[in-house]
C-alpha cells in the first residue's frame, strides 16, 4: 500500500463516526458576517482607502490622468531612480515625463539584474479600503511577481474609483485564484522584535500609491 | 542550548527554570501585553466578529469531517494547474521526500520561508545529514537559526529574545553563515531589521530551490496561500526555480470564497494588523513567472490519529495564529520552550499529546499546562474550545483507554504519576455513594479539625507544596441545614 492509500484510509476509519447524509457544504457555513463594515459613498471608500495605506506607512497621491506622468517623473527623481522596471503592459503615457531609463520586465533578466533597479511601476488589480491593501494578478501592466520585489521602491497606479472595493470578500469575488496573486499592505515589515512593528525588511522598503481619478 | 526538543524534562520541571529567569520573564511580559492590547484593538473594529469567528469554525469543521474527499479534490486540481502531489504518512517520510526532490535539482543549498510544519517534522536536520544546507529567512527563524536555540512561539519564534540580545547574536553568528553583521551594530529594531536583509539578500538572489509550508490550500482550485509580513516569503515563492511545499493535511478550505472569513481573522488575530504586509497565492505553475516546478508534499504525521479522537480533532482547526498563546498566563511565564514541542502555549499543550502521543513524559505532562482559565478559547478565531480538550486528555493520560496511533487502533495504559489520585478519586466515589459513610466521615473531620495538618503527609505533599489545605467548616453543610432549614431558622 502507498502513503496515499495509507493515509486516505486512515482518515476514512477516523471519521466512521460522521453520518453519510451530513448537512452539505452549501448549508454547513453560515454567511451571516458582512459583505462589507459599514455603509459608504464611493468618495468615503477611497478616502478610506487612502487613511488605510497611511497608517501602515505606504504614502499615498491623488491626481488626475493629465498630471499622472509628472507626479511619477517627480517620484523617481526623489528617490534618486536613474533606472525604472517596467511591466510590458504598462500605459507608455505614465511614463512619458521621466527621463530614467526604462528597464523591461524580461523572463530571462537575472535577480541580481533587477536588484540593481531602484524602482519598479505597476497597475493593480484590485485595491482593499477596509484593510488598506493593493493586490497584483500578473496582468500585463502588473508582470511578473518578482518585479515589484525586488526594487527598493514600488510606485502602484490604482484607478479611482473603478479599481476600488470596499472589502476582502468583494476583493476575492473580482481576483481569479488562477492567477498568481500578490496582496500588498503596506511596504515589508516585521513584529519579530520584541512584537514591536518594524518597517522595512526584505521587500520594498517605500511603497507609493498613486490614487488616479 | 541545544536545537532539538528530545529528552525534554516534563513541563513542571522546564517552567520551573524559565519563571527564574528574570531576562525572559520581562522579554515575554513586554511582547505578550504589546500585542494583546493591539489584537483587542484590531477585533474591536468588525462588528461581525463573532459571525466570522462562527463561519471559520464550521468552515474548518466541515472540512475535517470530509477531509479525504477535500483531499482527493485538492489532489487533482494542483495536479491540473501543474504541481506535483505527494504523500508523506509521517515526519521521515517527508524528509525523504523533500530531501530526494533537492537532490535530483543538483542544489545543495534551499532558502525557507517559515513553516510550522517543516519545523514539526525536523527537516533542516534531515536535510543537514544529507549534505543541503537549509537558510532560514524569516527574521525571528533567522535569530533563532544563528542562535542555535529554539523557537518559543508560533508567530515569533524568539520572543524569548530582545533586542540587546538579537544584536549579540547577529554580531557573533552571521559571518560564519555568510555576509557579517555591519560594524557597530546597534539594537534598533530598525538597523536589526537591516542588517538581515543584507545577510539574506544574497542568499535569495542565487537560490535555486524554495522550501515553504502554507496558511491555507483550497480544494476547488487547488491554490495555495501564504501569509507573511517581511518580503522573505516571497522571495522564496517566486525567485527559486523550484518550489517545495509541506503542508499538513489539515489545512484544506473547500472554496475560493472561504478565504474572506480566514483572510479577515488570521492577520488580525496573529499581528493585530487589518491586513499583514504580504499574502501571496499560487496555483501550480505560471509559465514564465516564478517557480517551473511545484511540489506539494501532504504531510499526515499524527493529524489523522488526531482525527480519530471526536473531542480532540478540533484542535485540527487551528490556523497557527498564536492568539492562544498572547494571552495565556501560563505561557507569559513559563515561555515556549517549556513546551517541548514546535506547538507551544495552550493549542501545543493540546496539539502536542495527540500528534505525538502521551506516551513520553512531557508529552504526557501538557494538558496540564494550563489553570483552564479559558482565554485562549476566548481569543481562538476559530473557537477551539482548548480548555476541553485539555481536561478530556487529561482523562486520557489518567485512566487510559482506546486511542489511535500511527493509524492503528490502541488502548492505553493509565498513566503511573497518577496512582494516588486514582485512589483518592474511588475512595470519594465510594463515599458520595454510601450518605451514611460520608455523614460520619464528615462529622469526623469536622469535630478533630483542631488536630488538622496544613500539610498533607506521603504523596499528597505535592498537592500542598504550594496550596493550603482547605478548612473543614466547624459543621458539616448537611447538619447545618437540617438544623436551620436552610438559613430560615437563622441561629
Amino acid at each position: 500500500m502507498n502513503s496515499r492509500e495509507r493515509i486516505l484510509g486512515r482518515v476514512r476509519r477516523a471519521l466512521a463516526d460522521v453520518p453519510a447524509d451530513e448537512t452539505p457544504y452549501e448549508r454547513a457555513v453560515p454567511r451571516d458576517y458582512l459583505r462589507e463594515h459599514g455603509e459608504r459613498t464611493t468618495e468615503e471608500t477611497v478616502e478610506l482607502l487612502a487613511e488605510n495605506l497611511t497608517d501602515y506607512r505606504a504614502v499615498v497621491h491623488r491626481t488626475n490622468r493629465e498630471e499622472l506622468p509628472v507626479l511619477i517623473m517627480r517620484l523617481l527623481d526623489a528617490h534618486g531612480s536613474r533606472e525604472v522596471l517596467v511591466p510590458e503592459g504598462l500605459p507608455p503615457e505614465w511614463l512619458s515625463a521621466t527621463r530614467a531609463l526604462r528597464v523591461e520586465d524580461r523572463a530571462t533578466d537575472t535577480p541580481d539584474r533587477l536588484d540593481r533597479v531602484g524602482s519598479v511601476v505597476t497597475g493593480c488589480a484590485v485595491a482593499v479600503a477596509e484593510t488598506g491593501t493593493i493586490v497584483l494578478d500578473g496582468s500585463p501592466d502588473q508582470g511578473r511577481r518578482r518585479i515589484s520585489l525586488i526594487p527598493d521602491h514600488h510606485i502602484c497606479v490604482v484607478r479611482v474609483p473603478e479599481q476600488i472595493v470596499g472589502s476582502v470578500p468583494q476583493a476575492l469575488e473580482r481576483l481569479d485564484p488562477s492567477r498568481p496573486l500578490t496582496w500588498i499592505s503596506g511596504p515589508s515589515a516585521t513584529s519579530d522584535i520584541e512584537l514591536d512593528r518594524v518597517e522595512g525588511v526584505h521587500g520594498p522598503r517605500a511603497l507609493e500609491v498613486i490614487l488616479v481619478g | 542550548m541545544s536545537g532539538t526538543f528530545v529528552g525534554m524534562p516534563a513541563f513542571p520541571e522546564a517552567a520551573r527554570d524559565a519563571v527564574g529567569n528574570p531576562t525572559l520573564r520581562g522579554n515575554l511580559r513586554h511582547a505578550t501585553h504589546t500585542i494583546r492590547a493591539k489584537r483587542d484593538r484590531a477585533v474591536a473594529e468588525l462588528a461581525d466578529w463573532a459571525q466570522l469567528r462562527e463561519a471559520g469554525r464550521r468552515i474548518k469543521d466541515h472540512t475535517l469531517r470530509h477531509l479525504d474527499r477535500y483531499l482527493e479534490q485538492l489532489e487533482a486540481s494542483v495536479t491540473a494547474a501543474g504541481g506535483t502531489v505527494h504523500w508523506a504518512a509521517d515526519a521521515e517520510e517527508a524528509n525523504r521526500i523533500v530531501t530526494r526532490l533537492v537532490k535530483e535539482t543538483g542544489e545543495s543549498e534551499v532558502v525557507k520561508v517559515k513553516s510550522m510544519a517543516t519545523q514539526e517534522i525536523g527537516l533542516n536536520e534531515a536535510l543537514e545529514a544529507a549534505g543541503v544546507r537549509a537558510y532560514e529567512t524569516d527574521l525571528a527563524e533567522l535569530i533563532v537559526q544563528l542562535g542555535h536555540d529554539r523557537p518559543s512561539h508560533i508567530l515569533v519564534p524568539a520572543i524569548h529574545r530582545n533586542r540587546g540580545e538579537i544584536r549579540d547574536i547577529f554580531t557573533r553568528e552571521m559571518g560564519s553563515w555568510g555576509r557579517p553583521a555591519p560594524e557597530g551594530l546597534t539594537d534598533r529594531p530598525a538597523d536589526l531589521a537591516e542588517a538581515a536583509r543584507v545577510h539574506l539578500r544574497e542568499k535569495f538572489l542565487r537560490a535555486k530551490v524554495g522550501v515553504s509550508g502554507a496558511n491555507f490550500m483550497v480544494a476547488e482550485t487547488g491554490t495555495l496561500v501564504v501569509v507573511e509580513s517581511e518580503g522573505n516569503g516571497r522571495m522564496c515563492l517566486t525567485l527559486p526555480e523550484t518550489l517545495i511545499s509541506v503542508v499538513g493535511i489539515e489545512k484544506i478550505v473547500p472554496t475560493w470564497r472561504d478565504l474572506e472569513v480566514f483572510l479577515q481573522t488570521l492577520p488580525r488575530s496573529s499581528t493585530a494588523e487589518r491586513m499583514n504586509p504580504y499574502t501571496s497565492t499560487w496555483t501550480g505553475t505560471t509559465d514564465e513567472d516564478g517557480p517551473r516546478a511545484f511540489h506539494l508534499v501532504l504531510l499526515d504525521n499524527g493529524r489523522t490519529d488526531t482525527l480519530a479522537d471526536q473531542v480532540g480533532r478540533q484542535a485540527l482547526r487551528c490556523i497557527r495564529c498564536s492568539a492562544c498563546l498572547n494571552v495565556c498566563p501560563v505561557y507569559e511565564r513559563a515561555g515556549g520552550h517549556a513546551y517541548g514541542s514546535v506547538y507551544p502555549g495552550p493549542i501545543g499543550a493540546i496539539l502536542t499529546p495527540q500528534l505525538r502521543g502521551t506516551a513520553s513524559e512531557i508529552d504526557a505532562s501538557l494538558p496540564y499546562a494550563s489553570s483552564l482559565c479559558g482565554a485562549c478559547y476566548e481569543a481562538c478565531p476559530v473557537a477551539i474550545d482548548i480548555p476541553e480538550v485539555l481536561v478530556h486528555l487529561r482523562e486520557r493520560v489518567v485512566q487510559g483507554g482506546p486511542a489511535v496511533r500511527r493509524g492503528n487502533k490502541v488502548v492505553l495504559r493509565p498513566a503511573k504519576g497518577h496512582a494516588a489520585e486514582r485512589a483518592a478519586m474511588r475512595a470519594a466515589g465510594w463515599a458520595f455513594a454510601h450518605p451514611g459513610a460520608l455523614r460520619t466521615g464528615q462529622r469526623l473531620a469536622s469535630r478533630s479539625r483542631r488536630l488538622h495538618p496544613r500539610t498533607l503527609p506521603g504523596p499528597g505533599r505535592a498537592w500542598t507544596g504550594s496550596r493550603d489545605l482547605p478548612a473543614v467548616p466547624a459543621e458539616p453543610f448537611r447538619d447545618w441545614w437540617q438544623r436551620t432549614r436552610g438559613g430560615k431558622d437563622a441561629k
